[in-house]
């Protein structure tokens, strides 16, 4: 299988339809490395792990304290005392190790992990993420362990979809939203395409439905092809 | 270290104190302390847990009580956390929201002596509005103080009489944390045995952090989780 890592030139697949979830988390999936250290943000970014090959030697970390996180728990496996950072319960697998919250936050910090994936409301050309807060004013604010992942794994990939419920795009030149962490986030994957970020703008890697052109009419932001 | 009933465990809890509640959601939640010390009634708390309480028990239960002054917390709002947000929309607690990680490492620099640390985390963000910053080796950092308890309310698996805990899988989050960076902590475990009943190799939390210990019995915190004894 050819990885993403040695792209060369901008895939445009615009004879078939936008990604699903499902397959956004497998191209997700597709691009980490076999014996990662891999956090999986709450929510959609939790899919990727039906993905993942049970002999690629993946390592999930759960920020409350394990790594060899297993599937969710069913049934009579179920223990309210071992869940997931959103508190579904979850199993253990063979060489998995528990620890408290100061080292699994160090785990991060440390720069250990070696990739996160979170979900966003808006990413900034540069990498800047929001993911945290809405800054509505009747919204109570809870960050939990955003923060930290957003600024502690090597390589932090979000997934979302392109474009808000009101057609803009969260994708953007500078956020708007209160931001979570600075320079951080290195790729994007939505349903229409595969993003790199950062200090030297947007690339696009790869279209789904569309193509860099259709794209550049929605988009805030200038992109560029992997081959320019 | 003293093997204690839960009210005599918590009797000295001050009002104003501020205390450290262990879990992650209902995962370590010391449910047992906690109802012991909504029966004393202190008040004015300061409590700094990870979350604000689920459903009615627990945590939600000493903010039903009226007894929370304030809460220091990474993630208060959730599904069940409806006896916080309804205290919070009325202006009845304050909150200060921390980045989880910077929660955790505040109260290890506590219990470790450490006067204040930089960390990478929240540099940027107005969680670290008005806070020093500094570069160092090109990246940016923001100065965090450490974060003390009067006391530290835990749930551990078991205890031996020299006050050694081990945990239960992810019920341990902040537990040990928590039990460096109080003047008092106070476990609630399973069951305690005679000291040389826990492999000192497998030793989470040594005995010198622990300072009250009290004996619920696996069928008491689980009946104390559901609310069955509230």
């Amino acid at each position: 299988m050819t990885t993403v890592e040695s792209q060369l030139r901008t895939v445009e697949h615009a004879d078939r339809g936008p990604l699903s979830r499902d397959e956004m988390a497998q191209a997700i999936a597709r691009d980490i490395e076999p014996g990662s250290y891999v956090n999986l943000g709450i929510g959609q970014p939790t899919l990727v792990a039906d993905h993942l090959d049970g002999d690629s030697g993946i390592v999930l970390h759960t920020e409350n304290g394990m790594l060899g996180m297993g599937p969710v728990a069913r049934g009579d496996a179920i223990d309210p005392d071992l869940v997931n950072a959103g508190k579904a319960p979850v199993t253990e697998l063979p060489g998995s190790s528990y620890f408290h919250h100061a080292d699994s936050f160090a785990m991060m910090r440390g720069g250990h992990l070696d990739v996160c994936v979170l979900g966003a409301f808006q990413v900034s050309q540069r990498g800047d993420l929001a993911n945290w807060h809405t800054g509505a004013p009747d919204a109570i604010p809870a960050v939990g362990g955003a923060m930290d992942l957003a600024v502690g794994a090597k390589r932090v990939f979000v997934m979302m979809t392109l474009f808000a419920k009101d057609g803009s795009s969260k994708l953007v030149e500078s956020l708007t939203y209160p931001v979570t962490g600075l320079a951080c986030v290195s790729r994007v994957y939505t349903e229409h395409a595969v993003f790199d970020v950062g200090a030297d703008g947007v690339v696009v890697r790869e279209t789904h439905g569309t193509t860099v052109d259709a794209l550049r009419e929605r988009l805030p932001v200038q992109v560029r092809r992997l081959e320019d | 270290m003293r093997v204690l009933d839960a009210d005599a465990a918590v009797a000295d809890v001050a009002d104003g104190a501020t205390v450290l509640i262990g879990g992650f959601g209902t995962a370590g939640m010391p449910f047992t302390l906690i109802d012991a010390l909504v029966r004393h009634g202190a008040r004015d708390l300061t409590v700094v847990s990870n979350n604000a309480g689920n459903g009615s028990t627990g945590l939600a239960a000493l903010l039903a009580a009226g007894q929370v002054r304030r809460m220091i917390c990474s993630f208060p709002r959730q599904v069940d956390s409806y006896v916080f947000d309804d205290l919070y929309r009325a202006g009845k607690v304050e909150l200060e929201v921390v980045p989880q990680g910077n929660l955790a490492e505040r109260m290890r620099a506590a219990g470790a002596g450490i006067g204040a640390f930089f960390t990478p985390t929240g540099y940027g963000t107005v969680l670290a509005e008005g806070k020093e910053t500094r570069e160092i080796d090109g990246r940016a950092y923001v100065l965090e103080y450490p974060l003390r308890g009067d006391v530290a309310l835990i749930a551990a698996r078991r205890a031996d009489t020299a006050g050694n805990l081990v945990f239960h899988k992810t019920a341990r989050n902040f537990g040990p944390v928590m039990a460096t960076a109080a003047t008092t902590t106070i476990a609630e475990v399973d069951d305690v045995v005679d000291a040389g009943g826990i492999d000192p190799e497998a030793v989470v939390t040594p005995g010198i952090f622990v300072d009250r210990v009290v004996a619920v019995g696996a069928e008491q915190r689980i009946a104390a989780r559901e609310g069955a004894s509230a």
